[in-house]
């Protein structure tokens, strides 16, 4: 499993941008590398994990604090995952 | 085609969308979702751009729907080539500034273009389309008449299948290959909606989005005549991002051709358009707990001294004789005056976008 950390910046945007940014960034990560997005729009405490469970990918942790919002993905190559 | 039939299913997050994916699941065929975000979405912004207290957060329910299908749903950013089905409908509008037959089209043949003959967001390509369009359901779009001129105009011709309602309309190729049984699918039409509610309930879902007005903003009267205000005021109908989602936030009003307010209605709209004061001017009361308010437009002195006191009005100072505010430029200088709150009788009714 890669140990690689990418980070996405999706500060500024609304719902459901960080989540469609999220998903463009994903496509082109390997299985196992971990994704740290960080976020102002608190919606993404909801829809990043929803996406990840539909995408079979595993959420890390979700927190808000403050003005930001921090998630963290590993990405899972499997038959669902986009 | 692969061995297990493959089917993309527009998903928009009402209870129409999710029946025609789960008929379709329920006979074996392998099911993904799509969404298109245009910008006008009422999913999303909206809810995150205002306040909500209530115990229940909110959701997009098109990752809800989603989530009870078991399916993934891919999120597809399509502001930028909306643009030309906003400006340029074939089909016109309806009622306001929805152009819904032309959307549907493009949604459409989006779906055949990326899921059909591209396997770009996929190991492997897909079979045929799914929407939960219903016959009559909409006066736009819905249609007896629209039904086919969607199917011929997306491009997906007869790999397009509307399980709810099929029973009205011809034969499709999955039903002809037999990759679904059509004595299974339904035959809805009209406006009623007990008939998606029963099987709904038949297929053991208990919740779902009922969105009031629809899933898109340009059904709205008011948020249609904000975005023809907005085109009028520049002489063009160029837009942006931005442009479309300041509409959703606060109070629009203009007083003057050259320019406009927005002022938030609550505190999450006045973070909201707090992150755009590094490009228009802006007024929040120092005095007294106001909103926020940014300038859109190329005020005067005067212009601004009666901004201030529009601003001033929606304030908790609005019945005092002396409101301070500030008015903050985008190049980081200002100023402060004191005004008199306008006097609710002083708005002109035509001042309100």
């Amino acid at each position: 499993m890669s140990s690689e950390v990418e980070e996405l910046d999706a500060r500024g945007l609304l719902c459901p941008l960080p989540v469609i940014r999220t998903q463009d960034r994903v496509r082109s990560l390997a299985d196992g590398v971990e994704l740290i997005i960080t976020a102002t729009d608190p919606g993404v405490m909801q829809d990043i994990p929803a996406w990840c469970r539909v995408h079979g990918h595993v959420l890390l942790s979700a927190e808000h604090t403050g003005c930001l919002c921090v998630v963290r993905l590993r990405v899972i190559r499997e038959k669902n995952a986009p | 085609m692969s061995e297990q039939p493959r089917a993309v299913a527009l998903i928009s997050g009402g209870l129409d969308s999710m029946l025609a994916a789960r008929v379709v699941m329920d006979q074996g065929v392998h099911v993904e979702g799509v969404n298109f975000f245009t910008g006008f979405c009422v999913e999303g912004h909206t809810h995150a751009i205002r306040e909500h207290k209530g115990p229940k957060p909110k959701r997009n329910n098109a990752l809800w729907v989603a989530e009870q299908l078991g399916i993934p749903l891919h999120l597809i950013d399509v502001i930028e080539e909306y643009k030309d089905v906003l400006l340029n409908p074939k089909h016109g509008y309806g009622a306001n500034m929805n152009p819904c037959l032309d959307c549907k089209i493009f949604m459409v043949k989006k779906a055949r273009e990326l899921f059909i003959e591209s396997s770009f967001l996929s190991d492997h390509g897909f079979d045929f389309i799914i929407t939960g369009e219903v016959v009559g359901q909409r006066p736009k779009s819905q249609r007896k008449w629209t039904m086919p001129v969607i199917a011929s105009e997306s491009g997906a011709n007869d790999r397009l299948l509307r399980p709810l309602s099929a029973h009205n309309l011809p034969e499709t190729l999955p039903e002809r290959e037999g990759w679904v049984q059509r004595d299974k699918l339904f035959g809805f039409s009209g406006r009623d909606r007990k008939p998606q509610i029963a099987l709904a309930k038949s297929l053991g879902f208990e919740d779902w989005a009922q969105p009031a007005g629809g899933c898109c903003f340009l059904t709205d009267a008011n948020y249609s005549n904000k975005l023809v205000d907005l085109w009028k005021s520049r002489g063009n109908r160029e837009y942006e991002l931005d442009d479309i989602i300041l509409l959703k936030v606060g109070r629009h009003l203009r007083p003057a051709p050259h320019f406009k307010l927005i002022i938030g209605r609550e505190q999450g709209e006045n973070e909201y358009l707090r992150g755009y004061a590094y490009a228009l001017p802006s007024i929040e009361c120092l005095s007294h707990i106001g909103p926020l308010c940014l300038i859109d437009g190329d005020p005067s002195d005067a212009d601004l001294e009666l901004a201030a006191a529009l601003v001033a009005r929606y304030s908790q100072g609005r019945d005092v004789e002396s409101v301070t505010v500030e008015v903050r430029f985008p190049n980081k200088t200002g100023r402060v005056i004191h005004v008199r709150p306008v006097a609710a009788e002083d708005i002109a009714a035509d001042w309100w976008v």
